[in-house]
Formats: structure tokens, C-alpha cells, sequence
């Protein structure tokens, strides 16, 4: 009933998925800072989940799962990237620390947290010390 | 039927370590955000859970189940976004 091929493509999709939604659970545990923390939880968590949704999707070649596990996949691709930017965008807003080895921060002193305005020049000293890196707190901040 | 062998011997166990991880991290996130990162990826892996466990039992009503979680999940995480932002 169920196809060989079927069967092997369904397998690895099983296999590839399990093993990046195990990636995102060890970046989430390892990675130093909120935003490295989502950009290795929000990708490889998406990803993972969507391989298991087509390996659902090819074993049980019938339209009525078929399309529902693909409607899954869409709905989880177009949900995760919006709830990772609200999520970082919060995060920055009420100032969580960066990675002491952060480089670039091209936001910092640019954004007015009390009136949520962007200006192009650096004329708000941030609520909070943001990274000490190599390029960080400069005689401005 | 190797299928079902893959599913209940390697998906769902590394998918349980997987949450386990993630429990971690919503126990020792040193601020809020954090949490909720930590609680977005272990809706997702439980939508990856459902997806397996309807694989394994041949039930397909288990995917409405993962779609319904992610939408729940989703929602939740817009709400603290926006109520992050609204608080300050």
C-alpha cells in the first residue's frame, strides 16, 4: 500500500526534522544572548517542525492529510518570523543586555524608547548599557 | 511499519530531550523575553510531536490538534510583545 520510495522519503524527513528541533533545543540552551538565542531557535525550530508536517504529509498520500499537514507547514513558515521580530523588538525596547562580544549594534542611540521614534542622528544616550565589545561604549555613550 | 519504529523509537524521544532543553531555558532566562523565546520553540516542538503522534497512531485528527497549538502559541507570543512594549 505504502510505497517503498514513499516510505524512505518520509523517513528521512522524519530524521532531518527530529534532528534540527534537537539544533534549536541545544542553541537555545548555549547561545549567549536573547538574540542569538532566537536566531538559532526561531529557524531551525521552523524548519524542523515543518520537515515533520511533510513527512506526515508523504507517508499518508491522501488529500484530505495531505493538505491539511501542508496548510500546517504554511501557517507555521508565515506565524514563526513575525513572533521572532515581536519578540526581538520587545526585547531591545525594554533594553536586555547584548552579548559582551557583540560588533555592531546599528540602533543604539538612534531609537527614542519613550516616544518610539527612529532619528538618524545620535542624540539619545541609551537606558542601559549595551555591549562592551570591541567597538562599544564609545565617548558618546 | 519501519516507520512506526523510526516514530516511537528516535522522533519522540529526541523531540522529549529536545523539551527538556528547552525547559532549561525557561527555568534559568535571566529576563522575560527569554521565557517566551523558550516557550515559542516548545509550542513548536509540540506541534512537531502531535504531527509524529498522528503519524504513529494513524489518526489524522491529530493534525487539526498541531495547527490549533500553533495558532494558540502564536497569539500568546504577539500578546506579551505587544504588552512588553505597551508595560514601558
Amino acid at each position: 500500500m505504502m510505497s517503498i520510495v514513499q516510505e524512505l522519503a518520509s523517513a528521512a524527513l522524519l530524521i532531518i526534522g527530529t534532528l534540527l528541533l534537537v539544533l534549536a533545543g541545544i542553541g537555545i540552551v548555549r547561545m549567549p544572548d536573547i538574540f542569538l538565542r532566537m536566531s538559532a531557535a526561531s529557524k531551525a525550530s521552523s524548519l524542523g517542525a515543518g520537515c515533520i508536517l511533510l513527512a506526515v504529509a508523504v507517508s499518508a498520500a491522501e488529500i484530505a492529510i495531505t493538505v491539511r499537514a501542508i496548510a500546517g507547514v504554511l501557517f507555521l513558515f508565515l506565524t514563526t518570523p513575525v513572533a521572532a521580530h515581536m519578540i526581538g523588538r520587545a526585547a531591545y525596547m525594554i533594553g536586555v543586555p547584548l552579548w559582551k562580544g557583540t560588533v555592531v549594534d546599528d540602533l543604539r542611540g538612534h531609537y527614542d524608547t519613550r516616544r518610539h521614534t527612529l532619528s538618524s542622528v545620535e542624540h539619545v544616550k541609551p537606558r542601559m548599557q549595551r555591549g562592551t565589545g570591541p567597538l562599544g561604549d564609545e565617548p558618546g555613550a | 511499519m519501519i516507520l512506526q519504529t523510526i516514530v516511537s523509537w528516535i522522533v519522540l524521544p529526541l523531540l522529549s530531550l529536545t523539551v527538556a532543553l528547552t525547559l532549561v531555558r525557561l527555568v534559568r532566562g535571566p529576563s522575560l523575553p527569554d521565557r517566551v523565546v523558550a516557550l515559542d520553540v516548545m509550542g513548536t516542538v509540540a506541534i512537531a510531536i502531535f504531527a509524529a503522534y498522528a503519524l504513529l497512531n494513524a489518526q489524522p485528527a491529530f493534525l487539526d490538534v498541531a495547527i490549533v497549538v500553533g495558532l494558540i502559541g502564536f497569539i500568546g507570543t504577539v500578546a506579551f510583545a505587544y504588552y512588553t512594549q505597551r508595560r514601558i
